[in-house]
């Protein structure tokens, strides 16, 4: 009966109450959609990452971590990947032999990491080859072909079908050149990425470096669904218990490669939580005014209801109730329109070009599509009922210091 | 044998630039199935008096006992308690909760005190057919005339099936006619129910219907005739 009394009192100013309750859901759905946003950005980010640059899990030497040296190798890495493809979860693996080197054109040189690959694996592991812009993925049987990225080609002033020069050493210490040709280039999301990646096939690389055939620097583990990443790391660890336990190897999940995007995924979670509640203590404000509102209002019908004998447990309850139905009112439409926008932004996307120079150097996407777990609106519905109890507490105290005598003398 | 004894009643305001002694040493006692009317001119200290006795406003001094128990001594939990079992108000104005209709504002006192469904539903319907008002059950209290709303209240005061019903001035908003009929209501209820009530006002004509005359003066009861 309480709960009746409070809903239908709402709607007795439905102006009032339109007013609260209106800017209940643009202020929860402001804050929503921008969450939305923000996740929706971390999570492309971390795709990102995983898809086009370190899959789920990469095995190194140990050693190799330390200082990038390509003599730091893994030993019969195709028996290894027989062995890690045998996992269920696991969707394809390839190896790399990694070098750091200089490329150059006759203008300029840039620093960058040489990338070893075998190209019809690759494109198994990692999406790379859906990012080419200009030519092909080192896919006919030309010899000493690059692929680079946009970033790097702009920077050397180069174009589709340059020479570029590799500047690097031999793993027996030998600064040694090679020239190759840009058949491919390529841009992600991540200019930092694009600039300094570059790619040739395993085969020339191994030779220019003189590297034995049957050494890797780099395999490179693609899984069906990255929730597996967990599980199927700790079957890695299991296989290959004994090289681990030498220091032969080392297993890393892309978020142990790469811990800045995860870290940045998990800081805009908590930034979303302080910046909901943040709202919600600004429109506490609102919600507390209009409840005072409503009990100065009602100063002779409360009066009279505690003479007839209603407790002071029920007065509050009764004040408390009206506070939720009316935020809890205001929070429904506020997600409905929120569940609204974003899904249609979901699929839209959020173009962020004209303004996305920066953004893009930080591997953020320039198009933003706002996605949001469904346990967020619960973690919102519940702060909103948290809300609405310390909103109605001053109304609800207000109302108790009233005296049912005074109170039903007040005039009309 | 008395239900309600008031000794030595006495109330002085203090929120005023000076004290006001509104009830000035009051002893009169009520017996079950009276029908008093207390009067006075303004001023003379009928509300505070039914205030009291409602257990709404604490005494200065005196005390008022009712069926043996000493109200003045009860806390304020206790009384709020009190006064749902066992007394019923009519106000001048304001007796209704508008967003509820005319039964449901008379079923909400018999829930606070916890009372069925069941028998609820079946005590309403014999509380507006006693009003005269059962054609009127379902409608909000902004449809009926302000005599209407006077005695729903009336019906929500028995709903409480209390030991007595205090009124003050429950006529003061309302037409001669109206005014007639709710007194008539309350006459009837008052010797077919032996409900007791108690009634302060202005009004001429419901002094002349009442059984028991209480005439107020600064405080001070200088008539009581019966
Ligand atoms: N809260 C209060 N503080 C101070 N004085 C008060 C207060 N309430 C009432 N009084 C004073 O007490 C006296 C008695 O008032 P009360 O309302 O009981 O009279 P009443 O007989 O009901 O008058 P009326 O016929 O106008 O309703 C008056 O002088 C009034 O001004
Ligand atoms: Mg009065």
């Amino acid at each position: 009966m309480l709960s009746r009394i409070a809903w239908k009192n709402i709607w007795r100013n439905k102006l009032r109450s339109g007013i609260i309750i209106t800017s209940i859901s643009l202020g929860l759905f402001g804050g929503v959609f921008a969450i939305a946003f923000m996740n929706g950005m971390a999570n492309q980010m971390i795709n990102d990452l995983i898809n086009l640059e370190l899959a789920n899990i990469q095995l190194h030497n140990p050693q190799f971590l330390l200082n990038d040296e390509t003599i730091y190798t893994i030993e019969n890495p195709e028996k290894k990947i027989e062995r890690i493809k045998k996992i269920e979860q696991v969707k394809s693996v390839s190896s790399r032999t990694v070098r750091m080197g200089m490329a150059s054109s006759s203008s300029t040189g840039k620093g960058v990491r040489i990338n070893g690959i075998n190209p019809e694996i690759e494109k198994q592991t990692t999406e790379l080859s859906d990012k080419i812009i200009e030519g092909s993925f080192l896919e006919d049987e030309r010899k000493n072909q690059i692929v680079v990225g946009e970033k790097l080609v702009k920077e050397l002033k180069l174009k589709l079908n340059s020479k570029v020069i590799l500047t690097l050493q031999t793993i027996d210490n030998n600064i040694t050149y090679a020239a190759f040709r840009i058949t491919g280039i390529f841009k992600t999301q991540n200019t930092m990425f694009d600039e300094s990646n570059v790619f040739v096939r395993d085969k020339e690389l191994k030779e220019i470096v003189h590297l034995r055939e049957n050494r890797t620097n780099e395999i490179v583990v693609a899984l069906s669904d990255n929730d597996f990443t967990k599980q199927v790391k700790s079957k890695l660890i299991n296989e290959f218990e004994k090289e681990i336990h030498n220091e032969k190897l080392i297993v890393r999940t892309w978020d142990e490669i790469n811990p800045s995007v995860k870290m940045i995924q998990q800081m805009s979670l908590q930034f979303s939580f302080i910046f909901v509640i943040i709202i919600l203590v600004a429109l506490s404000f609102g919600i507390t005014n209009t409840m005072l509102m409503v009990v100065m209002e009602r100063v002779r019908e409360l009066g009279m209801l505690m003479a007839v004998g209603m407790n002071k447990i029920k007065l509050a309850g009764m004040i408390f109730f009206e506070t939720l139905y009316l935020s809890l009112t205001g929070a429904f439409a506020g997600m409905i329109i929120s569940v609204g926008a974003i899904s249609i932004a979901a699929k839209t996307g959020i173009d962020l070009s004209p303004i996305a120079e920066g953004f893009n150097a930080y591997g953020y996407s320039s198009i933003i599509y706002p996605e949001i777990d469904t346990a967020f609106y619960f973690y919102v519905m519940f702060f909103v009922v948290i809300t609405a109890f310390l909103a109605s507490v001053y109304p609800a105290r207000k109302a108790l210091k009233f005296n049912p005598a005074e109170a039903v003398r007040t005039e009309a | 044998m008395s239900i309600i004894k008031v000794e030595n009643l006495v109330k002085i305001y203090n929120s005023g630039a000076v004290p006001v002694t509104a009830v000035d040493g009051i002893n009169v006692e009520f017996e079950k199935g009276e029908f008093t009317s207390i009067v006075g001119p303004s001023g003379c200290g009928k509300t505070t008096f039914l205030n009291m006795l409602g257990g709404l406003d604490e005494p200065s001094k005196g005390r008022i006992v009712i069926d043996s128990i000493d109200i003045s001594k009860l806390k304020s939990k206790q009384l709020i308690d009190f006064r749902l079992h066992n007394i019923g108000f009519v106000f001048q104005a304001f007796n209704l909760i508008p967003v509820l209709t005319v039964k449901e504002n008379i079923e909400f006192i018999m829930q606070l005190q916890g009372i069925s469904a069941e028998e609820r539903e079946k005590r309403v319907d014999v509380l507006l057919e006693q009003v005269g008002l059962l054609d009127r059950k379902n409608d909000r209290p902004n449809k009926l005339s302000g005599g209407q709303q006077q005695r729903v209240a009336v019906a929500r005061a028995l709903a409480a099936k209390p030991k007595f019903i205090l009124a003050d001035e429950p006529t003061a908003n309302l037409d001669s006619k109206s005014t007639e009929n709710l007194l008539d209501i309350m006459l009837k209820l008052n010797k077919t129910e032996e409900t007791t009530f108690i009634f302060a006002t202005h009004d001429n004509r419901v002094m002349k219907k009442a059984r028991r005359l209480l005439v107020l003066e600064d405080g001070k009861i200088i008539k009581d005739e019966k």
